[in-house]
């Protein structure tokens, strides 16, 4: 979430401002469940791919097991295509999509 | 097979039967053509330097469902145009790293001592692969490709699906689940062997 717009602070509480330019709605690269890839495999991944801690590649790889799904990471666009990019290579099925919190 | 397992110096090593490695060899090379035969459709009459810059890929999804689910959509459905746009920049440099991985297994295998025109496998000694880091990632990620693929030809959809397939009646069907989950072996050893 590096991106955050670097515009002046807004001075009257009354001055309308775009919504984008002041919350900063990053994109997610999310890792959906599939039948076919081991769940060592998936948390190897996250591992080695991201960087995460053994721990953490554990609960995510758990959270797309459970849940169908999870946000592996999260931030600019073109950084969440390259993940997703990154993703298909290595066999898993990710998609990119705006935050939707 | 004798599984893959990291040796005291750090190289990963594992043994295979003849038949084995002739079947993985054969595995990896029908996911080479299959991606072949999608990517020669759409180089054709192609800019050269757009398409070395992968600028000029396919936009639409391709039909079969083993190369959907190995490219698939960067955006989920409903975003079609999305999908297409990143597609036409992306599928053919994704497209080449999984032939090259593909093809790392097999150049794995013709240095452990297979040989790939054999007409007969009868007679061919035991295949000893040796795997530094970067085929060892090679290998992961076509051994995924390899068992995606065969699971979108079994049909599994769901994880019950894995099961189904295993008894099933029809001895093609069981005989393909043998392999698919033999392949999940040789993978699990794998993942387990690297630090």
């Amino acid at each position: 979430m590096g991106d955050v717009p670097k515009t002046a602070p807004v001075e009257h509480a009354d001055t309308e401002v775009e919504p984008d330019l002041v919350v900063d709605r990053p994109w997610v690269t999310i890792v959906w469940n599939d039948p076919v890839n081991l769940m060592s495999y998936v948390a190897f991944v996250f591992r080695t791919y991201f960087g995460y801690t053994e721990e953490k590649a554990t609960t995510l790889m758990m959270a797309v097991h459970h849940e169908g799904r999870a946000v592996v990471s999260s931030g600019g666009r073109e950084e969440m295509e390259r993940h997703v990019q990154a993703m298909h290579d290595y066999g898993l099925w990710a998609t990119v999509q705006k935050d939707e919190a | 097979m004798t599984p893959f397992r990291r040796r005291r110096k750090g190289s990963i090593t594992a043994t295979f039967e003849p038949a084995e490695a002739d079947l993985l060899a054969n595995l990896a090379r029908q996911v080479v053509e299959l991606l072949r035969d999608r990517h020669g459709e759409s180089v054709a009459d192609t800019d050269p330097l757009a398409a070395q810059l992968g600028m000029n890929g396919p936009v639409m999804p391709p039909e079969d469902p083993v190369l959907r689910r190995l490219l698939p959509d960067a955006y989920s459905g409903d975003e079609a145009e999305e999908s297409g746009e990143f597609r036409r920049y992306t599928e053919q440099s994704l497209t080449a790293a999984k032939v090259s991985h593909a093809e790392a297994i097999i150049a794995a295998l013709v240095v452990g001592g297979f040989d790939p025109d054999a007409s007969d496998i009868r007679g061919q000694e035991q295949v000893d692969v040796e795997l530094g880091p970067e085929a060892s990632l090679a290998w992961l990620k076509s051994l995924t490709d390899i068992r995606l693929a065969l699971a979108i030809r079994l049909g599994i959809e769901a994880e019950e699906d894995v099961d189904l397939v295993a008894h099933s009646e029809d001895p093609a069907v069981a005989a393909m689940s043998d392999v698919y989950d033999w392949l999940g072996l040789v993978q699990e050893s794998l993942v387990a062997a690297l630090p």
